[in-house]
């Protein structure tokens, strides 16, 4: 019965957990509505690896209402979705639990908002339909522009209006290109657009390609590739730590889009569609890396360094993921983990340093001693080399696959100078508002600003999450290049969605 | 009818972009609803223009799509809601910035000071 219903635990886990926490509490609600998060986050850990583990024989399908596909709306959970589910819970409970001390208080209904986040996210991994991503990607953009002004103050204003403008376009153009595909096609059944659009001939056939080139516009809007990505420095850089730790998924949730999309819709049986948009991805990919680089060297604010990092992993991981080979897609879905979790620890961080620092908070300048200014360094340090691709950490081991997965002469003329070159840049910057922040500080008494402990453990979860993935990295590598391939060969996908679902009761 | 509704969906579409690109928030604000109209009514479309006919199959010989009015509701529901928000946040950036351009008028360096 349970196992049976398990793809929408997901969803019905952190929507009653945000509805629950909307009641009103009494004297001092905010204790019983970190108890109901922490509950709703720890809880979706556990349903992510039982996804997991059942995935791993199929793809697991849910007809909503038992309206099977192509006529209903159902949710999908393979392997590369249950992956980002685990992901995603894995990063939501530390950062909520960084956020139970004092940060929550910050703005009202934090606690809601931040679960309907992620019911946004889970919904637009688990759905197996395109108008209903249209949907949870509202639902998760709704509850974002919210976050992002959690906290107040004149300088997020800007940054948000940007963001929220940016996006209400976007959500415009999803449903012009959402038209075109049902336009031409009549459904907008994930697996059924696969089937329908690879049998398309002549005009129709461009038409489709529009409106696929189209909705990668509105996913390079959401991963932040070159053109689009503008909002994103300002946006995360300004927000609370804990909001810019969780938005470090949603980039990904852009990726993921991108990577489901066009592998099984316009992959590489699609057709007179397939392989759309590849090259553009490619070129822009390496664009976007190049931007990030310089982004980094040019920020004097570390949180604008971070942001660019995020810059730089979405541009690492679009052109890698272009090369569409089963290596390719592996390595992406390594260097995603890795990068989801390290720059939510490095925000995180810097979160602290910031408010330890008081007057100079993250600017890259000589400052005062931090109260626990050990403690912070031995952290930045170790989140610092795992992020630019060092050894012993996982980015190191993330950015040999990603170097590993060029294979022809022009891939590899290309993608290794720009990601090597990169990772110098990133590995300039970090060393020197390292210094400066932790080595060059002012003589005498260090700040009386203390964080709880119980916020530097939260983040050591974060690191200890990037260690495991760093010596688990045969075992997971071997269980990511299993969905890589599941990922490469799409029949088995569209087979478990439209081959008769069983009806439940 | 298809020639007509088609350059009404474009006409819209144009004017909203036209509006999109200006530099203040209220005619952004604007635009933008233009724009989810133009959407509404190219996705209300997207069933093929038929005239007289129920969303029920068989009843009467021919019959017009009901999804893309499932849709078009949802996306108007959606919309009202962005829209909403949308017009909250420029009073608040008019309010507290004293200016309703969307680009800092004057880019001061203010990086980290929050």
């Amino acid at each position: 019965m349970l196992t049976k219903h398990l793809v929408i635990l997901p969803l019905l886990i952190p929507m009653l957990a945000a509805l629950l926490q909307l009641l009103p509490w009494g004297e001092n609600p905010q204790r019983y509505r970190r108890a109901i998060g922490m509950t709703s986050c720890s809880l979706l850990i556990v349903v992510a690896v039982a996804l997991i583990q059942q995935s791993s024989a199929g793809p697991l399908v849910y007809a909503l209402g038992s309206w099977e596909a192509p006529y209903g709306i159902v949710l999908v959970a393979d392997g590369l979705s249950s992956l980002m589910v685990l992901l995603t819970s894995i990063l939501a409970l530390p950062v909520l639990w960084y956020a139970c001390y004092g940060e929550d208080n910050l703005g009202s209904h934090f606690q809601a908002l931040f679960q309907f986040q992620l019911l946004g996210i889970l919904g637009a991994f688990l759905t197996g339909d395109l108008f209903n991503l249209f949907v949870f990607f509202e639902i998760l953009l709704i509850s974002s522009y919210a976050l992002l002004m959690h906290g107040g103050g004149k300088q997020k204003l800007r940054a948000c209006l940007h963001y929220v403008l940016l996006n209400l376009t976007g959500s415009a153009i999803f449903l012009i290109s959402l038209g075109v595909l049902y336009g031409i096609t009549g459904t907008l059944n994930m697996a059924d657009l696969a089937v329908k659009i690879s049998a398309l001939t002549g005009d129709d056939a461009s038409i489709a390609r529009a409106g696929g080139l189209l909705l990668l516009i509105v996913f390079a809007l959401k991963a932040a590739l070159l053109p689009l990505y503008f909002w994103l420095p300002q946006a995360y850089a300004m927000t609370t730590g804990t909001v810019a730790a969780l938005f470090a998924i949603m980039t990904k949730v852009g990726i993921y889009a991108i990577i489901r999309v066009f592998t099984l819709i316009f992959g590489d049986d699609s057709g007179a569609a397939a392989l759309l948009g590849y090259d553009w991805l490619w070129w822009l990919g390496l664009g976007t890396l190049a931007i990030g680089g310089i982004g980094v060297m040019g920020s004097r604010d570390l949180r604008l360094v971070i942001s660019y990092l995020v810059v730089i992993s979405v541009g690492t991981m679009l052109t890698t993921f272009s090369m569409n080979t089963e290596r390719s897609i592996t390595a992406v879905m390594y260097y995603m983990l890795h990068s989801t979790l390290i720059t939510a620890a490095l925000f995180l961080i810097v979160d602290v340093v910031a408010k330890q620092r008081g007057k100079t908070a993250s600017r890259i300048v000589k400052g005062r001693k931090m109260a626990q200014h050990a403690t912070l360094g031995i952290m930045f340090f170790v989140a610092a080399i795992a992020i630019i691709g060092m050894p012993p950490f996982s980015g190191f081991i993330g950015k040999l696959f990603i170097l590993e997965a060029a294979r022809t002469g022009a891939q590899v003329a290309l993608l290794w100078p720009l990601v090597l070159g990169s990772t110098f840049l990133v590995m300039v910057s970090l060393s020197r508002a390292g210094s400066r922040m932790f080595w060059h500080t002012f003589e005498g008494k260090p700040g009386d600003v203390t964080n709880p402990p119980s916020q530097l453990v939260a983040i050591g979860l974060l690191l200890a999450a990037i260690v495991a993935l760093t010596l688990f990295a045969n075992s997971i590598s071997g269980f990511i290049e299993g969905i890589a391939y599941d990922v490469m060969h799409p029949s088995t996908y569209i087979e478990a969605v439209l081959g008769g679902s069983q009806p439940y009761e | 009818m298809e020639a007509l509704y088609a350059i009404t969906v474009g006409m819209l579409t144009a004017c909203s972009i036209y509006l999109i690109l200006r530099g203040r928030s209220f005619p952004i604000v604007i635009g933008i609803t233009m724009l989810s109209y133009a959407v509404n009514l190219f996705l209300f479309s997207t069933g093929r223009l038929v005239l007289n006919q129920l969303p029920i199959i068989g009843n009467q010989e021919s019959y017009t799509d009901p999804l893309p009015q499932a849709l078009v509701l949802t996306a108007i529901v959606i919309g009202f809601a962005m829209t909403a928000y949308s017009i909250i946040l420029a009073v608040r950036v008019r309010g507290e910035l004293g200016t309703d351009e969307v680009n800092d008028p004057s880019p001061v360096d203010d990086e980290g000071q929050r």
